[in-house]
């Protein structure tokens, strides 16, 4: 079978995820939001450190609803990439490897990574 | 692709940096939570002082390398012909290098006794995302 023949199957509601691959996909899809988000956080770098009036515009983008709003998706985005990175070195250092806690600590940091924007929103209002 | 052959490198850069901003993101979160900026003149001179002016330098340099190498691997995985590939890794490290200068310029522009040395020592590395092959 040459290369271009290949049989591909994408699928995604009809492969089934299993947890690791999950915490694997969440983690390329919060890198990938952050990364969207890297001007924004140079922007506001920027005019709150320009004058008295760029730190005032500044505060004020932070406290919009829907920056707000944006926020607790970017905990979630933040909370779930550092949580599965830190679990990516761990197993590069041949802790956790075993199937069994390899599963357990992605059920932890999936559900985990989801339990800080909603303690943060809870915390907020 | 030739970039392929320097995978190795690109695996350590991505885990040095990750440890990097893992440990100033949540620094910053402490300083955030506990000892806020009140006025605008308190965070310029916070801003200013030479160690955070560096350590965030450093930070947004690891943040752009950690960027480039996570997005380069996403595009290589999903983006199929060569041609799209292509425009979208240009695109993608051209984004990220003007996003390097222009942080480069706020960060040196903050009124202070910070040095153009002592912004460069942080942002220099940033250099490497010009040649693909070192990232």
């Amino acid at each position: 079978m040459n290369k271009k023949n290949r049989p591909i199957f994408m699928n995604l509601l009809q492969i089934r995820m299993p947890v690791v691959a999950v915490l694997s996909f969440a983690h390329r899809v919060s890198g990938v939001m952050m990364c969207m988000l890297i001007p924004f956080l140079i922007y506001l770098l920027d005019l709150s450190l320009r004058n008295e009036q760029g730190y005032a515009q500044a505060l004020d983008i932070l406290r919009h609803p829907f920056v707000k709003f944006m926020a607790v998706l970017i905990a979630w985005g933040l909370a779930h990439h550092m949580l599965a990175g830190i679990r990516f070195l761990l197993i590069d250092a041949d802790i956790g490897v075993e199937r069994g806690s390899a599963r357990r600590s992605a059920w932890v940091i999936n559900v985990g990574g989801l339990a800080v924007p909603i303690i943060a929103l809870l915390v907020l209002l | 692709m030739s970039w392929r052959a320097h995978g190795s490198r690109a695996w350590l850069m991505q885990r040095v940096s990750a440890v990097y901003l893992a440990v100033y993101i949540v620094m910053f979160g402490l300083y955030l939570l506990l000892d806020a900026p009140t006025s605008y003149s308190a965070w310029r001179t916070w801003m200013g002082l030479p160690f955070i002016a560096v350590a965030t330098s450093i930070f947004f340099a690891a943040l752009l390398m950690h960027a480039w190498v996570g997005l380069r691997d996403v595009i290589m995985d999903y983006a199929r012909p060569p041609v799209i590939r292509f425009i979208l890794l240009a695109s993608v490290a051209l984004g990220l290098f003007a996003m390097g200068l222009w942080v480069l310029r706020v960060l040196m522009l903050i009124p202070s006794s910070l040095s153009i040395v002592t912004v460069a020592s942080g942002i220099l590395p940033l250099a490497t995302l010009v040649h693909p092959c070192t990232a």
